[in-house]
C-alpha cells in the first residue's frame, strides 16, 4: 500500500467537510471543528519497513474566568491599556502577599468533578523558581507537591476513517488539575533590541490540566482538548478560548516502536489553535521518526511551532534541563476543602468551600447533553456531535423543533445541511444567522403542511438568507412557489399545455 | 564535605548570585553543615513541616476588583518605559560559562 511522507496527508474533501450518513433527505454534511480530515489511527508513519508508536501526552493552561486575579484583587481582563490592571502584588513589590481568590477555588474544583477527578481536601502551594522579563517575582506560586485534583479523566469521540457514521469513543487519564499563576506579556521588538512588558495578566488564575500521554496523534490530541473546551465552556471555569490565550497547550510528543521503551520526548510550545495542535503534534510525530530512521537520535528539547511553515523548530533561549528549585510557599497555608461529611459547625459560610454542595450544582456535560438530545429527539450521535460542536446551535435546533410540527429527525437535515453550510460559506456564527429559528420554523411548516415543494423551500430559505425581513409566506406568494392542490386547476394546466404542444402529443402517441 | 565548584557554578547560574571570594563560599559551607544536624534527629513516621503557618486557615477572598489602576504610581520607578510598557532587554542574558567568565570560582 502506498506509504505518505508527508505529515497530515489524507483524503480531503472542501475544505473542513466531511460527507457522512444518509439522513432522512440525503448524505449529512459535517462540518469537523477543526477543519482536519482524520488521519491518525489506521496509518502507517515513516518508511512502513517497522511499525512506530506515536505518544502524545499534553499540558493544557486555562485561564479560569473570575472578576480579579488568583492571588490579589486587581481586575482580569483581555486587552485593558498596558499595566493599567496591575496590583503592588501583582508588579511584585516588597511588603506584598498573596491573598487566595474563592472563586478560583471553585472553578478548579467544578472542572476536577466534571474530569471525574479525586479532589485532594489538602492541597499545597509552592514557588517555582526561574527568571524572566514577564515574571517580576522570579517565581511563580503553582501547586507541585499536592494539587488540587488528581487522577481524572477524559472521554472524547473520533470518527473511524472518513465516515462520521461510526464514531468511536476514547478516553485519556487526567493526572492533575493544579492552581497557578499566569505570567505577564512580553512583547519583542527586535528592531530596538527590547521587550516591552505588560503585566495586566501576571497572576490571573490558571488551571494547568496534564493529560497523561495515552493520545497516539494529533487528530486525537485536538479531539482531547476540544471537548475540553467544550466542557469548561460548560462550567463557566474558563471561557477557553484559544484565540485570546485563555487556553494554551503544550503537547509532549515521543515515538517507539511496539515492546520497547518508551522514546526521548520533546516539548512543542506555541501552538494557537485546535487546527495547529493537530498539525503541530503529526509534524513532530513524523519528524522525529523521519530522525531516527535516518540513524539520528532525538533531543529532550523544547521546539517552537511555526504555523506558517508548518514545522517545529528549536526554541532558543532554552539552556538546558531547568531547576526550577521548587520550595513550599510560604505565605499560604494549606488549602483545606470539605465535604458534606467533613463540614465544620462553627466557621463562617464565606470561609467554606463544600466539594459536594459543588458537586451537586454542576450542569450536564457536553457528553450528557448529547445523549438527551439523541433519546430526545431521534436523530443520530453524530448529529447531536455537531449540534454541540457549534455554538448555540443546539439551541438553535430545539427551537425549530418546538415551532414546528416536522419531525426533528427531519428537521435536523435543515439546520445541519442547510443552515450550517450557509453559515460556514460566509463565516457567521450561529448567533449572527439572518435566519433566526423562529423563521425557519415557519418555512418548514410550509413544507410539512405540502403547501411547497422541497424544492421551493430551498429557494425560500435562499431568499430569506438576504435578511431583507420577509417572512417565508410572503416570498413564496411573491415568487408564486405555492403548491397547487386543486384538482380541477391541474387538469386545466396540463390541457393547456397539452394543446400547445400538438405535435408532442401526437410523436408521443405514436411512441 | 565541601561543596563542589560544579554545584557553586549551578547555583550561580540559577540564583544569579555571586559568592564573590572565599568568605562567601566558606559562609555558604557552614550554613550547610548548620543545617545538616537536623540529620540528627530521627524523623521516622514524622510528617515533615514546611510551614508554621500549618494549623492555620487559610482565608479565602471574595471575587471582588479592589485594586489596580495605579500604572502612573507602577511606572515610577521603572528606570526606562515605553508608553506605559516596563521595558526589558531582548531575553534572558545567559551567565557565560565558568571557563569564559571572571569569577574567583577555580575554573574560570
Amino acid at each position: 500500500s502506498p506509504v505518505t511522507r508527508e505529515a497530515g496527508r489524507c483524503r480531503r474533501g472542501r475544505a473542513g467537510t466531511v460527507l457522512g450518513q444518509r439522513g432522512e433527505r440525503g448524505p449529512v454534511e459535517m462540518v469537523l471543528p477543526w477543519g482536519i480530515p482524520p488521519s491518525g489511527r489506521s496509518r502507517v508513519w515513516g518508511s512502513g519497513l517497522a511499525p512506530w508508536v506515536p505518544v502524545v501526552g499534553l499540558e493544557i493552561h486555562a485561564q479560569i474566568s473570575s472578576n480579579s486575579k488568583l492571588f490579589s484583587g486587581s481586575q482580569v481582563q483581555f486587552a485593558a491599556p498596558p499595566n493599567s490592571l496591575v496590583s503592588f502584588f501583582d508588579a511584585s513589590l516588597p511588603g506584598t502577599l498573596p491573598v487566595l481568590n474563592r472563586r478560583c477555588v471553585e472553578a478548579a474544583v467544578m472542572t476536577g468533578l466534571a474530569l471525574n477527578c479525586s479532589i485532594n481536601k489538602k492541597s499545597l502551594f509552592d514557588r517555582k523558581h526561574y527568571f524572566y522579563a514577564d515574571l517580576p517575582a522570579g517565581y511563580q506560586i503553582t501547586q507541585q507537591r499536592v494539587p488540587i485534583a488528581v487522577n481524572g479523566s477524559l472521554s472524547y469521540s473520533l470518527c473511524i476513517d472518513n465516515k462520521m457514521s461510526q464514531m468511536v469513543t476514547k478516553t485519556v487519564r487526567i493526572k492533575q488539575i493544579q492552581l497557578e499563576q499566569d505570567s505577564g506579556k512580553s512583547l519583542h521588538d527586535d528592531t530596538r533590541s527590547q521587550t516591552l512588558v505588560d503585566l495586566n495578566r501576571a497572576g490571573v488564575g490558571l488551571m494547568e490540566v496534564v493529560m497523561e500521554p495515552d493520545m497516539c496523534c494529533g487528530e486525537e490530541a485536538a479531539a482531547a482538548v476540544r471537548e475540553l473546551q467544550l466542557i469548561l465552556q460548560t462550567l463557566g471555569s474558563s471561557q477557553a478560548v484559544m484565540a485570546e490565550g485563555q487556553l494554551r497547550v503544550d503537547a509532549n510528543v515521543s515515538v517507539h516502536h511496539p515492546g520497547e521503551p518508551y522514546g526521548v520526548r520533546t516539548e512543542v510550545k506555541n501552538i494557537n489553535s485546535i487546527r495547529f495542535l493537530a498539525k503541530a503534534v503529526d509534524y513532530e510525530i513524523q519528524r522525529q521518526i523521519e530522525e531516527l530512521e535516518n540513524g539520528g537520535t532525538i533531543l529532550n528539547e523544547t521546539r517552537a511551532f511555526d504555523s506558517k511553515l508548518g514545522c517545529t523548530v528549536p526554541m532558543r533561549d532554552k539552556e538546558g534541563k531547568q531547576d526550577y528549585r521548587f520550595m513550599p510557599e510560604p505565605n499560604l497555608p494549606p488549602l483545606i476543602l470539605y465535604d458534606a461529611k467533613s463540614l465544620p459547625a462553627n466557621m463562617n459560610h464565606q470561609q467554606v468551600i463544600n466539594i459536594d454542595w459543588i458537586h451537586e450544582r454542576l450542569p450536564d456535560l457536553p457528553s450528557v447533553k448529547r445523549e438527551k438530545l439523541v433519546e430526545q429527539y431521534g436523530i443520530l450521535p453524530e448529529h447531536s456531535f455537531t449540534l454541540l460542536n457549534e455554538d448555540g446551535l443546539a439551541e438553535f435546533f430545539e427551537s425549530v423543533v418546538k415551532h414546528t410540527q416536522m419531525k426533528p429527525k427531519k428537521v435536523i437535515g435543515w439546520v445541519l445541511n442547510d443552515l450550517l453550510s450557509y453559515l460556514k460559506q460566509h463565516s457567521l456564527t450561529v448567533k449572527e444567522s439572518p435566519v433566526s429559528s423562529f423563521l425557519l420554523a415557519d418555512l418548514l411548516n410550509l413544507l410539512e403542511k405540502k403547501e411547497i415543494s422541497s424544492t421551493a423551500a430551498k429557494q425560500v430559505l435562499a431568499e430569506l438568507w438576504k435578511g431583507e425581513g420577509k417572512t417565508p409566506l410572503e416570498i413564496v406568494k411573491e415568487q408564486k412557489l405555492e403548491l397547487l392542490q386543486d384538482q380541477k386547476e391541474l387538469e386545466q394546466i396540463c390541457q393547456a399545455v397539452i394543446d400547445g404542444q400538438e405535435n408532442e402529443v401526437i410523436m408521443v402517441v405514436w411512441g | 564535605q565541601k561543596v563542589s565548584v560544579e554545584v557553586l557554578d549551578h547555583l550561580e547560574h540559577l540564583a544569579l548570585v555571586d559568592f564573590r571570594d572565599l568568605e562567601g563560599v566558606e559562609r555558604l559551607q557552614k550554613a550547610i553543615q548548620f543545617a545538616d544536624q537536623l540529620h540528627e534527629v530521627n524523623t521516622d513516621g514524622v510528617e515533615p513541616m514546611d510551614s508554621v503557618l500549618e494549623d492555620r486557615c487559610l482565608y479565602l477572598r471574595e471575587d471582588d476588583v479592589t485594586e489596580g489602576n495605579c500604572t502612573k504610581e507602577l511606572m515610577e520607578n521603572a528606570r526606562e518605559k515605553v508608553e506605559e510598557y516596563f521595558v526589558a532587554p531582548p531575553g534572558n542574558i545567559p551567565l557565560l560559562k565558568l571557563e569564559e567568565r571572571e569569577t574567583f570560582l577555580p575554573g574560570s
